[in-house]
Formats: C-alpha cells, structure tokens, sequence
C-alpha cells in the first residue's frame, strides 16, 4: 500500500490535506462554502479545456479557477454573493459540458476530474503541488491577523483600516489556488467536502483560532489518510470516502460536544 | 423563419416532448426560484441539485426510474439540511456543505458502480448534464403531476411564505408557523430540482432555479411581476436553447447536437448580465417608474 506509484499518492494527499485544513478553516468561518464549492467545479471546466486543446491539467485548472474566483468577487459586488457565485458555477459547468462534448476521450477521465483518483498524480506533478501549497499557506500565514477580523468582527476591521474588498478577493484567489492543486487528487466535486468537514468539526471542538486551525488540519489528514487507504483496499473511488468521512467527522464532533455539555450540566446539577 | 428553424424542428417527436417537459420545468423552477433568490437559499438549492445526483444514479443502481431517485433525494437532502440548519445564517452553510459533501461522496460511489456495472454506458454524463432530446413522452404525466405538486404547495405558502421572508417579526407575531412554512418551502424546492435535474441535468439545474428570477427581481417591483418575468426568462431560455442545440446539428460538418444544457445556461447568464444593464438604464432616466 506505501510502495511504488502509491507513494506518490500519500505525499500529495498529505499535502492536500494541510492546504484543505487551513484554507477550509476560514471558509467556514467565513461563511464561504458555496463559494469553495462553485471555484472548484468551475476548475473542472479547465481541466475539460485543457484536455481538449491538448496542454497542461494544471495549467487549465489554474487559470479557470481563477476566473471563477475573479467572477464571482466582481459579480457578487453589485449583486447578492449566493446568486453572483450561483451563476458563475452554472456558466463554468455548462463550458464544460461543452467541452466534454467536443472530446472523444471523456468516460473514465472525467470521471477521475470530478471524483478523484488517488493514481492521478505523476512525479514530476508533486514539485509544483509543493509550491502551489506553500503559497496557499504562505498568503493565509500572512493574512491571518485581517482574515480572522474580518470574518469574526467585520465593523472592527474596517474601524482598524482593514478593507474587505480587497480581502475578499485575495482570499477567493487562495481558495483557486487550493482548488487547482487538490483537484487531480481529491476531484474537484469532493475538495469541497474536505475543505467543509474537518475544519467545521475543529470550530465546533475548540474555540481558540490557533489551536481550531492545528485540529482542522489534523483532521483533515485522518480523514484524507483513511479515504486513500480505503480507497486502495476496495477500488472504490477515493472521493467518496471523502465525502463520507467529512461529514462523519463533522456529526462526531457535534455529537461529542453535546454530550460534554450534557454532562457538564448534569455535574453542574448535582453539586 | 427557415433560417432559424434547421429542417424538421417541428415534425420532431423527441422535439415535441423536450419543449414540453423543458417548459413545464421551466415555469416551475422559475416561480419556485423567486423565492429561493429572495430568501438566501441558492446554495441550498444547488445542494439539492448535487444530492439528485446521488438519488437518481443510486436509483440506477438498483433498477429504478432516475427520476423517482431524484425525487426521493431531494426530499430526504432538503429534510437532513432543514434537520442540521439553524436560522443563523453561518450554521446554515456550514450545514448545507456537510449534506452537499455526504451527497457528493455517495453520487461519486453510485456513478462509479453504474459505470462498472456495465449495462449503464455513458450514465454518468447523462445524469450530470442531461439528456433532453431523449426523455420518453410517457414520462410527460409524471412530470405534469410533481409540476402541479410543487405549485399547489407554492400556492398554498404563498402568503406566509412571503410575510416570513420580508418582515420575519410580524410573522412571528402573528404566530407564523416558521419551520413547517420553511420546511414546506424545502419540500417544493426539492420537486422543482428533481424536474429541471432530468431535463437539463444535475449540475446545471441551479441555472434555471436562480438565474431567471436573480433577473426578473432586478427589473422588476412587486412579488407578482417578479413571478411572471422569472417564468417568461426562464420559459424563453429554455426554448430557445432547445432551438438552438437542434440547430446546431448542421453547424459543423461533423454533424453533432451541441448540448442543449450549455444553450440554456448561455442564455440565462446573458439575460441575468443584461438585466443589470437595463437596470442601470432605468435608474438613469429619472422619470422612470420604479427606477429607484
């Protein structure tokens, strides 16, 4: 299972993880799932493109989730965020759909972009995943003090000088560069589910932004760890573990955390 | 007009039935959409819509129509969102995501063990994307009958529904029943995703729910005018790229149906775009009724 074209598979799922833990961390502080969900569908769009002019997967992921990001941030200025990122995402899968019926050679390769495929990525894909994860982590790193103002206490941050426009926008376009770079693995329906369950599950457990960002990426490695070793063990796709184990980590913390406050309040009771 | 009608549009039976089930599911999503735009509820609409691809590929799965599955998960996916949500606006996101990701994850297993199955070739991208031009009419009465459920419902939630959405105080001094008015809602929006998923597919159904009436409540005033624009954008887009897919047979020479979903979504996003022009245009003329 650690051997040989699997290797590759545990280091850039690993790497997928800590991206999807710190970023997802403050799409759901944020309130920004839809958007993380629209970015990476449009992304497959791009793939799609990419495939049939005949250049790069990551090249036509990038690009197109950039657009998506730049798309939705002009479009929800003058309109509300949900319908502005609603039609963004419409636009960008019915590209590509066209795209995809343009191709002769879609069937298992579309597929693999939507749902993911734990032997997608190649050596000499790893190197830029790298990169593309140390910028993702680098920006957030950098912008963590404005993010975690603006998303807690927006009044606040603009009071201290910080503008949310431009905010947005930065922080959409780290969500695109996430997106282009997990896509191969985790497929682009399914980078959303990592990016939604462990971290909401780490805001539920612990209200301290640090030690909820260290849990929201440990999370997210058990559950990406556990979706690509199952995976291996039953040829299933790898996104749909993924998904199931996102939102079994999100209803085991919610459950767990409500049975402290019961027992907290029972002990309260009887003293 | 032969310029725009390609040879045989009209003596088409596959034709016939696409313009009326595309119609119908048009209407429908539109007047049901309205309220989804006004009410913040697009990305629990496009959830729906990722949770009918589970249903009606698990629905294949075991030898069922897709669109009793699309139907059966819709309801079940807009029951688990209303169980999770909360009326705090994060927590509803960040439920809504945890179902969209559970969805995804069970619509990737089902497609992959449809694809593998074998007897199912090309399923994947049919549910994804639609298949307009080969709905059979004996689908047309089950069809018309969730159309008439998801309006009757809509009918029926009227009032409260649009009391509960503008001024949320007064409904609950009146003693508004929130969450049956709410999860009702959910119930009608769950049929009107199952309907435009089987015709212009899971993944694009979100453009026919919200892209209409996002246009239609830009240029208009009012709840009713709202409701008839969004039909007639929705109605008209839908048509149109019907026509459009039809005629794009003969574009090429190497003769194949461009989709009909990416038409249709073409045609909404230009309309939603333009619909922020005449808006702009309406403000700029002073004298313009409703142009404030």
């Amino acid at each position: 299972m650690f051997s040989g074209f699997m290797a590759n598979a545990w280091v850039s799922g690993t790497i997928v993880a800590i991206v999807a833990g710190v970023v997802g961390f403050f799409v759901v502080l944020r309130g920004a799932a839809f958007q993380a969900h629209a970015i990476p569908n449009g992304a497959f769009a791009g793939a799609a493109f990419a495939t049939l002019v005949g250049f790069d997967t990551l090249v036509g992921l990038a690009g197109f989730s950039i657009v998506a990001a730049l798309g939705i941030a002009w479009l929800g200025r003058r309109a509300r965020a949900d319908v502005a990122t609603a039609l963004v995402l419409v636009l960008l899968l019915a590209l590509g759909g066209l795209f995809l019926s343009r191709t002769t050679e879609y069937g298992p390769q579309v597929f693999s972009l939507l749902f993911g495929e734990i032997l997608g990525v190649s050596t000499s894909e790893l190197l830029p995943v790298a990169l593309l994860a140390l910028a993702c982590v680098a920006v957030v790193g950098s912008l963590f003090r404005p993010l975690m103002l603006s998303s807690v206490l927006g009044e606040v941050a603009e009071a201290k000088g910080v503008r949310s426009g431009p905010l947005e926008v930065a922080f959409l376009l780290v969500v695109a560069l996430a997106t282009a770079m997990t896509v191969p693995v985790v497929g682009a329906m399914l980078i959303f589910a990592l990016m939604i369950g462990p971290p909401a599950a780490a805001r539920a457990l612990s209200a301290r932004p640090m030690v909820a960002v260290a849990l929201s990426v440990v999370l997210a490695l058990v559950a990406l760890w556990g979706s690509i070793a199952s995976a291996y063990l039953t040829d299933w796709p790898v996104g749909f573990f993924v998904g199931v184990f996102g939102a079994a980590i999100y209803g085991a913390a919610r459950a767990s955390v409500t049975i402290a406050r019961r027992g907290a309040a029972r002990s309260g009771a009887a003293t | 007009m032969g310029w725009l009608f390609e040879p045989g549009f009209f003596s088409n039976g596959p034709v016939h039935v696409a313009l009326v089930i595309g119609g119908v599911t048009a209407v429908v999503s539109a007047l049901v959409g309205v309220f989804t735009v006004v009410r913040g509820q697009s990305f629990g609409g496009h959830a729906l819509s990722d949770v009918s691809t589970a249903g009606g590929s698990g629905a294949l799965l075991i030898g069922l129509s897709p669109l009793s599955g699309f139907v059966a998960g819709d309801l079940l996916g807009g029951a688990a969102m209303e169980a999770l949500g909360t009326e705090h606006e994060r927590g509803r996101d960040v439920a809504t995501g945890i179902v969209l990701g559970a969805a995804t994850g069970l619509a990737a297993l089902f497609l992959y063990l449809d694809a593998t199955s074998g007897t199912t070739t090309g399923t994947a991208q049919q549910i994804l994307f639609g298949s307009i031009f080969v709905l059979q009419p004996s689908i047309i009465p089950v069809v018309a009958a969730l159309a008439c459920l998801a309006l009757g419902l809509l009918a029926l939630l009227y009032r409260p529904l649009v009391l509960h959405t503008f001024s949320p105080e007064i409904a609950h001094a009146r003693g508004v029943p929130v969450r049956l008015v709410g999860a009702l809602y959910m119930a009608a929006l769950a049929m009107a995703v199952a309907l435009s998923s089987i015709t212009i597919g899971t993944v694009l159904s979100t453009a026919l729910l919200i892209g209409p009436p996002a246009a239609a409540l830009r240029l208009t005033r009012g709840m009713g005018r709202a409701l008839l624009v969004a039909a007639l954008t929705g109605l008209g887009a839908t048509w149109l790229g019907i026509l459009l897919s039809y005629d794009s047979f003969y574009w090429s020479p190497s003769r194949r149906f461009l989709p009909v979903s990416f038409f249709v979504v073409a045609i909404i996003v230009v309309a939603y775009l333009a619909s922020g022009l005449a808006r702009l245009g309406l403000r700029r003329r002073p004298s313009a009724p409703g142009g404030a």
